[in-house]
């Protein structure tokens, strides 16, 4: 047997007696391993904290503005005057400025993010499929202060020069660029839900002669529902969030209104304004960015929830 | 009794053929029409800003004449920066998600922490802004400083980097697990030395691209405070500093007075983007050079 | 109880009296007492009540499904790794009760080896690999570890395959290379006893027969439990036998006497292919 000529420096000691000698710091070495799972409890536990720290912040400021500003008048006045001589604060203006980028985004993610999903999932091949999809992704990779500076000094004076009674600032630029921005995140998503439709159904449909576009549209997209759906939610939450792109762009002039063309704040940017501004600690201007912020917290949240229980359903059904 | 007219199925088939092939193109250009637009703006940032890069302008203070202004201030910022939120996400991030994958219990406290990251991860990132406005800058009185910025980031892209290193985690096989446990491996020297180092390429990789995140967000640092006007450059974690995105932003902004400015912003910008590049080729590499497959 | 002459340097290993191996009952390393193992609510084993002999080899059958992965991981308390597992019953390895609390999982663990369906190697160079035991038990000096993974290496017949290249990383070996490395980690801490779940079944033939004979030289020294769905290869290797169904043990005896005069039918049906 080979074994016979190994030398063995360890004359007269084997594997074993070494490896129990060792055993002398076992009971340190346990009070390790029970150390250990309480030590990353802890980490993980960082960020229930800080959902408790955003939540305790959030409110309790808000509370302060709330007993100087009513309830009535920042959910219903039109009128948003922070900094005048008899201020008011109005949160409509923000809402419509919010809700028209929102809404021009989704004008142009919605579509596009859909046919580039459709195409992706049903027409490319793995290959190209493989090379468009990281590619598409990039956009989304771009910080979002690039794509501010984009609107702000490419795509307002490319508009104003088609359609100059547009302002200097406006709504229109920034939800542009935004909706190309979460291209990538509707196309991704929703790719992802027709992806998992089982090629069953697919062959179901070319079985009876049915076209790609026909199996797309008739067979894959109802299928895979409400995964689309879920991600024009998680993307429509995205585009009220967004900050960098409308602060530039659209200016701050707290008009309520719903003509694109116009120069509008979003409740982002009126955070943006007042918290890079020198309003003092403690007066009402400063409160309020907490009411506003509980405002976008709540709204994105409810629309996160929102998709996560549209996705979850369709989950359910393969 | 025919239900079916073969010969007008078979006209109507050349029509729905030729809808197919046009709608085929119709989606591949809708595909694509997101990437025009990323070429124009990146054809355009560069052609605008690739003129004012030079030694000076890297190397350079800041100064209110567009000729003489340089980004060595917002580059250093940048990188601090980095420093605290690599600091803080490798370390809560690799370790909650060491808990959530290994350790704890699948039940009420697991699905509360798992839920309420999945949360985290959707909120606005200007209200980590004001969270670290409130927390960091006045409550503790850290001020605008490195420090402040790097933890209001950290928590920022934790969420992604726990995530991720979860993904990391699940993927190596259990089989590398029972080995070690079988030669009477603890739990805690399995995952020390079999399972994080077999996790760690992926979970490099996915808290460097969380990082490039971090460094491009904008928002939290215009709430924080942090100033684009500042001429010393930071030296340590309680220094005030600027970053590469407060530049961009107020060059942005004041390009309506001095013209020049949006070109310091786009050759400002192409420095970011070259960070990222970098930062996500490393990513890339690691991912493809150490990660292991089973 | 005698120090059992050595047949190489590695001395002194109290070892129990293993001459007059044909007139002895050989004594028993582990005996089970009514066994009983759920996972959550369904029952995998049942009443089991075996006695495995030392430094012999013990092969495990029956139909897929019917818990001989799920008793082979009792025997070192892997099972241990599934939370909704629950036992009763004890287990005696070498006269003390490894299923009660204060036997420690880590050290049964060190004496009870295991060696996996799946080659398993960690993803990391092949001295690593052998050396990873070792070290964790705490041994970190250099000319040791060589020593140990050398012999390690020798005694699983992979030593001369791998020994210019033990830098490198061990997904690089074939299949039964893997396999063969796998248990020369498995001998680097010196387990009394080795385990091995189905080691074959997902190597070629020719890995297959280098195995089988590494195998049969390995229970001089140790004492090996294996799962096998091969009916010759349990036939080949192994002493005595135990018939598993349904998570009960029907039949444990002699391997020869098991393969040609079966005492319950059920046995029979089940070499002779006529189920499972
Ligand atoms: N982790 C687990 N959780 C729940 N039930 C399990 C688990 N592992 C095994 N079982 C069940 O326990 C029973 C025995 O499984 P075991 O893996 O021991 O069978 P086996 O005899 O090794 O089968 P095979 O020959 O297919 O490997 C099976 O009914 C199986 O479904
Ligand atoms: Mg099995």
């Amino acid at each position: 047997m080979t074994t016979k000529n190994v030398s063995v420096s360890t004359a007269n000691l084997s594997t074993k007696q070494l490896m129990n000698e060792k055993k002398s710091a076992a009971s340190i070495k346990n009070v390790f391993e029970k150390m250990v799972p309480a030590v990353l409890f802890l980490f993980a536990a960082v960020s229930v904290l800080t959902t408790i720290a955003i939540l305790y912040t959030l409110i309790t400021e808000a509370v302060h503005f709330f007993q100087r500003v009513s309830f009535t008048e920042f959910f219903t006045s039109t009128n948003l005057k922070p900094l005048s001589q008899n201020p008011s604060f109005g949160l409509l203006p923000l809402l419509s400025g919010t809700l028209l980028s929102t809404i021009i985004a989704m004008v142009v993610a919605g579509p596009i993010g859909l046919m580039a999903a459709i195409y992706l999932s049903e027409y490319a091949s793995d290959r190209v499929r493989k090379l468009l999809k990281p590619m598409l992704e990039l956009l989304a990779g771009i910080p979002t202060i690039v794509y501010g500076f984009f609107a702000f000094t490419f795509v307002t004076p490319l508009l104003r020069s088609i359609w100059p009674e547009i302002e200097l600032t406006n709504i229109l630029s920034p939800g542009l660029v935004m909706g190309i921005m979460i291209i990538p995140m509707v196309a991704s998503l929703s790719e992802d839900a027709m992806n998992s439709v089982p090629n069953t159904m697919r062959e179901g449909a070319y079985g009876l002669g049915a076209t790609k576009l026909e199996t797309a549209i008739k067979v894959v997209i109802p299928a895979a529902i409400s995964g689309i759906v879920a991600s024009f939610v998680l993307a429509i939450s995205r585009a009220i969030g967004e900050t960098m792109i409308v602060t530039i762009a659209s200016g701050s002039t707290k008009n309520f209104s719903f003509d694109v063309t116009e120069s509008m704040q979003t409740m982002t940017a009126y955070i943006v304004e007042v918290s890079s501004g020198d309003a003092a600690a403690g007066t009402t201007v400063y409160y309020s960015i907490y009411a506003v912020a509980l405002t976008l917290f709540t709204m994105t949240f409810l629309m996160n929830l929102l998709a996560k229980k549209i996705a979850r359903r369709f989950r359910e059904e393969y | 009794m025919q239900y079916i007219d073969r010969l007008q199925v078979r006209k109507r088939i050349n029509f729905r053929l030729r809808l197919n092939s046009i709608l085929k193109y119709v989606f591949l250009g809708a595909t694509l029409s997101g990437l025009v637009v990323l070429a124009i703006l990146l054809i355009r940032t560069v052609s605008q800003g690739f003129a004012w890069i030079d030694w000076n302008f890297i190397t350079g203070h800041l100064s209110m004449d567009p000729e003489k202004a340089g980004i060595m201030g917002a580059i250093l910022g940048t990188f601090w920066l980095m420093l605290v939120v690599v600091f803080f996400t490798l370390f809560l991030g690799m370790g909650a998600a060491i808990y959530l994958e290994l350790y704890a219990k699948k039940g009420r406290i697991h699905s509360l922490i798992q839920t309420n990251i999945a949360n985290l991860a959707g909120v606005p990132s200007i209200v980590y802004g004001i969270l670290g406005l409130t927390v960091f800058v006045r409550l503790m009185d850290f001020g605008s400083t490195v420090l402040a910025g790097g933890l209001t980031l950290s928590l920022l892209v934790l969420p992604i980097v726990i995530v991720s290193s979860q993904e990391a985690l699940r993927a190596v096989p259990q089989t590398l697990g029972e080995a070690s446990y079988g030669l009477g491996a603890s739990k805690w020297q399995t995952i020390k030395s079999i399972i994080l180092p077999t996790a760690l390429p992926s979970i490099l990789t996915g808290s460097i691209l969380a990082l490039s995140r971090a460094i491009g967000e904008t928002a939290p640092l215009v709430v924080l405070g942090i100033p684009a006007l500042l001429i010393p450059f930071p030296g340590g974690f309680m220094d005030r500093f600027t970053a590469l995105p407060m530049q961009i932003y107020y060059w942005t902004l004041d390009a309506a007075l001095v013209e020049e400015y949006a070109n310091l912003a786009a050759a400002s910008i192409i420095i970011l983007l070259l960070m990222l590049f970098i930062l996500n080729s490393i990513a890339i590499y690691i991912r493809n050079k150490f990660q292991h497959r089973f | 109880m005698a120090v059992q002459t050595q047949l190489y340097a590695v001395p002194a290993i109290e070892k129990k009296e293993s001459k007059n191996k044909n007139e002895v009952e050989k004594e028993s390393i582990f005996e089970t007492k009514s066994l009983n193992l759920w996972y959550g609510e369904t029952q995998a084993l049942k009443n089991i009540d075996l006695k495995i002999p030392e430094k012999s080899i013990t092969a495990i059958i029956g139909p897929s499904g019917c818990g001989k992965s799920t008793f082979i991981k009792t025997l070192n308390r892997m099972v241990e790794l599934i939370p909704s597992v629950q036992t009763k019953g004890d287990i005696h390895y070498k006269g003390s009760n490894i299923l009660s609390k204060d036997y420690s999982a880590e050290a049964l663990r060190t004496d009870v080896g295991m060696v996996f369906q799946k080659p398993n190697p960690f993803p990391k160079s092949i001295y690593d690999n052998v050396a990873y035991g070792p070290r964790i038990h705490g041994i970190k000096k250099k000319s040791i570890l060589d020593d140990i993974v050398e012999k390690s290496l020798k005694d699983a017949f992979i030593w001369d395959e791998v020994k210019d290249r033990l830098k490198e990383n061990a997904f690089g070996l074939s299949g039964g290379q893997q396999q063969r490395l796998c248990i020369a980690r498995c001998l680097a801490i010196e387990p009394e006893v080795i385990l091995m779940d189905e080691p074959t079944s997902a190597l070629d033939p020719i890995s297959t027969t280098k195995v089988e004979e590494l195998i049969q030289s390995l229970k001089k020294q140790y004492s090996i439990v294996i799962v096998t769905h091969n009916m010759q290869q349990a036939a080949r290797i192994s002493d005595q036998t135990a018939f598993f169904l349904n998570g009960e043990v029907v039949e444990f005896g002699k391997t020869e006497e098991l393969f040609t005069e079966p005492k319950d039918s059920r046995t029979m049906d089940y070499i002779n292919g006529r189920f499972g």
